[in-house]
């Protein structure tokens, strides 16, 4: 059966897999996750603040993120974005959102739940003591947090951080749906053209678990680095 | 007027159960008071209050006559004037030693880079921890990491100090080291509210011992007076259990 593989249509592609899908590919899976480790962290401060209000809007938030499909947030963004836009801005036709924009906002909106619970639970593994000694020494609310709470809990949590970033970098391929040329999109373009389905896929594949695995291989390595002593 | 000012303060924690009992004291300008008693019986939860960590439903404290609970009190600004030290140090780990010194001088106090680093190392040298100046908290000792605690205290030039339960924590060979600063720091003058069980600490410096159980203040009187007969039952019973060895 291999005698049948045909190792040159990998070659051929390898450039247009590599230059206009995998590129597509890491720019979204960096930009959601910086998006969503911000947004993220904003909701969980807003969780774990002393207003109700804003706890619930953050609580709710997270549920129903959750709760739903991604592939049914990617489609729901895709399709009526352009409309909301359209209500917001008032204008006669339905806005225009490109298909990488609306991705990065989806894979934003949809990480940053996942990233809160993360972000939450770092806050909330800092001791309390911590945070009165910033408060006895004459530090604000703000201040005790961006310089004493918010860089311990990113430190303690870099490793489920990464760890959900490779998650994303997979999740990505769902972009598919939007016929958008990320990496799989790009070679399941190429298996189409060419016939040569078994060979893109099982290539597709072997990428993913390559990086994946590298990936998270550092991030092991990166773990035992950055642990505070305490 | 004293510095610290204590009135009638009460606190719940939730409906039922009163941690403090309409507590009453107050701490002179360049006092040392040592509040003693049974753990549990809300020493520490009354020295919180006293820089407003700790929230209370009834009663006033003012320090060097400003009201705590005035909603025009400016909480933050308050507190720099305060320092605390706390029985688990508290440096932030993330920070090198001369790091916790300058945070809270530039952030707080508003001074430069070089006022903050050149405070932080006489003080430094003042607790014997020069050599440190450059490693992380969790790179000390415990006794070092407190004479650091009360440096980084010392470092916002307070008007009083507060220690909660400072020597708790430590190894007993730790405890001298840390109660050595302290001595100095009251020999030199400083108004100091000191949660402790330290009773050589007390008798050493000390002007006046509180003691109290169950959130109320049973004794508050000069030092040689309640060591040489404290009158009340119960502040005999815990003296006798804590001196007995």
């Amino acid at each position: 059966m291999i005698s049948g593989f045909d190792f040159d249509v990998l070659w051929r592609s390898l450039p247009y897999l590599f230059r206009d899908g995998m590129s597509f590919t890491l720019m979204l899976t960096a930009l959601s996750a910086l998006g969503g480790l911000v947004l993220g962290t904003l909701l969980a401060l807003m969780r774990l603040s002393n207003m109700k209000v804003l706890g619930a809007i953050a609580t709710g938030y997270v549920n129903l993120m959750r709760s739903l499909p991604l592939v049914l947030v990617i489609f729901w963004f895709y399709f009526l974005v352009p409309y909301l836009g359209q209500i917001i801005t008032g204008s006669e036709r339905p806005m225009v959102v490109g298909a990488f924009s609306s991705a990065l906002i989806t894979f934003t909106l949809f990480e940053a739940a996942y990233f809160s619970e993360i972000m939450r639970a770092g806050i909330q593994s800092i001791p309390k003591g911590q945070v009165s000694a910033g408060y006895a020494l004459g530090l604000t609310y703000r201040q005790v947090t961006s310089y004493i709470v918010l860089p311990q809990a990113l430190r303690n949590m870099l490793p489920v951080i990464l760890t959900q970033t490779i998650v994303l970098f997979q999740d990505t391929s769902l972009v598919y749906v939007l016929s958008i040329t990320d990496f799989l999109g790009a070679a399941s373009k190429v298996a189409q053209r060419d016939g040569r389905l078994i060979e893109m896929y099982l290539f597709a594949a072997l990428v993913y678990f390559v990086i994946s695995f590298a990936a998270s291989r550092l991030v092991r390595a990166l773990q035992a680095k950055t642990a505070i002593i305490r | 007027m004293p510095m610290i000012d204590i009135q009638a303060v009460s606190k719940w924690y939730g409906p039922q159960f009163q941690v403090l009992k309409d507590c009453t004291t107050a701490v002179q300008k360049g006092e040392v008071v040592v509040v003693c008693g049974p753990s549990g019986s809300g020493k520490s939860t009354l020295i919180k209050c006293v820089n407003a960590l700790e929230p209370f439903q009834s009663g006033a404290i003012h320090v060097d006559g400003i009201n705590l609970q005035d909603p025009s009190t400016n909480l933050p600004k308050l507190r720099a004037r305060i320092g605390m030290v706390f029985q688990h140090f508290e440096l932030f780990p993330h920070l090198k030693i001369t790091e916790n010194l300058c945070l809270a001088q530039e952030k707080v106090l508003g001074r430069s880079r070089d006022e903050a680093m050149a405070k932080a190392t006489a003080l430094l040298e003042r607790v014997g921890l020069e050599a440190h100046s450059h490693k992380f908290p969790g790179e000390l000792s415990g006794g070092q990491q407190q004479r650091v605690a009360i440096a980084r205290a010392l470092a916002m030039d307070p008007i009083a100090m507060l220690f909660d339960e400072p020597t708790s924590a430590l190894d007993p060979e730790m405890i001298t080291e840390v109660l050595d600063v302290m001595v100095e720091l009251a020999r030199e003058g400083m108004t100091m509210m000191v949660v402790t069980h330290e009773m050589g600490f007390a008798r050493k410096v000390a002007h006046r011992v509180i003691f109290m159980d169950k959130g109320e203040i049973i004794e508050d009187r000069p030092k040689d007076e309640f060591f040489g007969t404290p009158r009340s039952e119960r502040a005999q019973v815990f003296l006798s259990k804590i001196l007995a060895h």
